[in-house]
């Protein structure tokens, strides 16, 4: 693929200490049961990949784990906090987990150096001046700092991504969530985005992610999730998952995407 | 091969546009004369023009006349200086007074316009970002309502004024300014309610709306002058000013609530899922990301409510309080200038266009000023 990412290092360290724990879990849109019985153990500093035709729930899979999406049955434990109704849970975990979304969700309004102190001020009650500092230190780190006082309607897709992403890191997120990071973006700004990735990746980020980047899958992640119908279908470390996956829809899948 | 075309692939220069699609020509060519009925549009709208606007300058300003002591006066000055009459603005020039102030006492009227030169060092801090000390101006701001009403309404060291001798402009401002300033976050609180997922919430907020929404404004002021008393116990007076002002801005808030719902709903879904994935609380989110995007959007229904609640402050007529069109036909009765109705209404005219003008003009400004490029 054109957009693989270069330099990504498959053999990071993975803690042995679970950071998610997923048991058990079913939802349901109305009557519709859109995921099914899912069990996942996530420990520190994985990077998983979450593939899937459109459809099978990947997205509500990982919405549910800041509670974007509620779920009905089974439990959540995201860094030892259970996800119930309880708000103070839902706001701790938000605290800790960072999402980034197809459509990078950046606000209109403000400008890129607002959406990325916005919330450290606001949720952690950082004082504004450091707060615009850490917000220009991961806007260097997205190599994007000069565009600090503009709008995003002014940036293009991959800038914009890359905001989202900083945006997210401001938090200082113990997990990053990535629901098709890249599926909006023209094909040259793809790559400015995953290598961006890959760099959290490196530094040890525990990240989920959604995504029809296979390159990316096989470079950086260390396990690689297929999903169909609701349920997770197959898991495995990429280098088995692509060249010898078990399962018959995972062959299909694989074979789909895999042949242009 | 010519010289002109002597440069290499992807390396043309830059060249000025034909003169016949910049500058005046251009853009009389592009807007005016670019088909045969853009042509006879123009021809005929310049005929149009010419037939209108020579008699209408005429009558306002140069065969006007600006002071005089009646009617026959006015005809008889307008004779001598060898013309028709135009419009005798002496008339207004007399009047004016009792069309600004109504029959607030002659020797408290300075304390009405003091109030009006506080509401305008009060809208400044609002309507405008850039202005020194904008803090302190909108502590001011705030205060500035109660400031005004103890004016207006005197008591605490002034001498009372009976809201009965309101009238005029003034009455119009009071009514005007109180409904907007008032309706505004009653139809920002309505609006939320009305999107709540608290269903006893939503359903008081939704009837609310549909209510006001389903009945005039003259048979809510009606309601306001007559009913309440039956509602209230016997022997409580209830200002009739104050009903009408309570009446006037719920009538615009359930207006103004459904215009922001539509600018609600104009958001994408991913700004609140954003705020949440940060864990901003709900007030957070409202007020730090959907509100001012969603009040953007709105601006122009919200205006535009603004202003028709503004025009229909004169709809207090019918339940006797003395609006600006209330105290033009107070002024026809004069024999002394009898027959000089169109200088009133067109005076009341100017007037109310002035101030919806300026409210129209504010909005685009507004718009322009919040554009962020996308």
């Amino acid at each position: 693929m054109s957009s693989q990412p270069e330099g990504a290092a498959p053999d990071l360290q993975v803690s042995d200490e679970l950071i998610i724990k997923i048991k058990d879990m079913h939802k349901w849109y109305g009557s519709f049961h859109v995921l099914r019985d899912v069990n996942l153990d996530v420990y520190r500093g994985e990077r998983i990949v979450i593939c899937g035709p459109s459809g099978s729930g990947k997205s509500t899979l990982i919405r549910c784990i800041n509670r974007l999406e509620e779920h009905q049955q089974g439990d959540i434990i995201v860094e030892n906090v259970e996800l119930t109704n309880d708000l103070k849970n839902i706001d701790a975990i938000r605290r800790e987990v960072g999402m980034c979304f197809q459509h990078f969700n950046l606000f209109p309004h403000l400008t890129v150096l607002e959406n990325c102190s916005l919330a450290p001020i606001w949720v952690k009650q950082v004082p504004r001046k450091e707060a615009e500092a850490t917000a220009m230190k991961y806007l260097e780190r997205v190599k994007i700092p000069e565009q600090a006082d503009k709008f995003p309607g002014q940036l293009s897709g991959g800038q914009q991504q890359r905001v989202a992403i900083a945006r997210s890191l401001c938090m200082n997120p113990k997990i990053m969530l990535f629901d098709e990071p890249t599926s909006a973006l023209d094909p040259e700004m793809i790559k400015e985005v995953l290598d961006v990735m890959v760099e959290l990746a490196k530094e040890g980020m525990t990240m989920l992610c959604v995504t029809h980047e296979m390159g990316f899958a096989k470079t950086v992640a260390n396990r690689v999730i297929f999903m169909d119908g609701g349920q997770i279908i197959e898991e495995n470390n990429p280098h088995e998952f692509f060249d010898n996956p078990q399962h018959e829809r995972t062959k299909l899948f694989l074979s789909q995407i895999l042949a242009h | 091969m010519s010289t002109e075309r002597s440069h290499a692939v992807g390396e043309h220069p830059e060249l000025p546009p034909p003169s016949t699609e910049v500058g005046i020509i251009g853009w009389v060519r592009h807007n005016l004369l670019s088909s045969t009925t853009n042509i006879v549009i123009t021809v005929l709208t310049i005929y149009f023009l010419y037939v209108i606007i020579p008699p209408m300058l005429n009558w306002i300003i140069f065969d006007a006349v600006f002071s005089a002591d009646s009617r026959d006066d006015c005809r008889a000055i307008a004779k001598a200086a060898g013309h028709e009459m135009g419009a005798c603005w002496a008339f207004i020039g007399k009047r004016f007074e009792i069309f600004v102030y109504g029959f607030y006492p002659v020797e408290e009227r300075w304390r009405i316009n003091l109030s009006f030169i506080l509401m305008l060092a009060a809208l400044v801090p609002v309507l405008f970002d850039h202005v020194p000390n904008r803090k302190q101006g909108l502590w001011f701001s705030l205060a500035a309502p109660f400031i005004i009403g103890w004016l207006l309404l005197g008591g605490m060291g002034l001498e009372p004024v009976p809201t009965d001798k309101f009238g005029g402009f003034m009455l119009t401002l009071v009514i005007g300014v109180t409904g907007i300033v008032g309706s505004l976050p009653i139809g920002i609180a309505l609006a939320l309610g009305r999107q709540s997922h608290m269903p006893a919430l939503r359903m008081v907020c939704v009837a609310f709306i549909e209510f006001i929404r389903g009945v005039p404004l003259i048979t809510l002021l009606f309601v306001a002058s007559t009913m309440l008393n039956y509602f209230l116990p016997p022997g409580t007076t209830f200002d009739l000013l104050l009903r009408v002002l309570i009446m006037v801005t719920l009538f615009s808030a359930a207006y103004i609530a459904e215009v922001i719902r539509g600018g609600l709903q104009a958001l994408p879904k991913g700004q609140i899922e954003a705020a949440d994935s940060m864990g901003l609380k709900y007030w957070q989110s409202m007020r730090l990301i959907i509100l001012p995007q969603a009040l953007k959007i709105s601006i122009p229904g919200i205006v535009n409510t603004f202003i028709g609640l503004y025009k229909d402050t004169t709809l207090v007529i019918i339940i006797g309080l003395f609006d600006p069109l209330c105290m033009g036909r107070a002024s026809l009765a004069d024999t002394k200038w009898q027959g000089l109705s169109t200088e009133i209404y067109v005076f009341v005219a100017i007037f109310f266009f002035v101030s919806c003008f300026s409210m129209a003009r504010y909005s685009l400004y507004l718009e322009k000023k919040l554009y962020t490029g996308h």
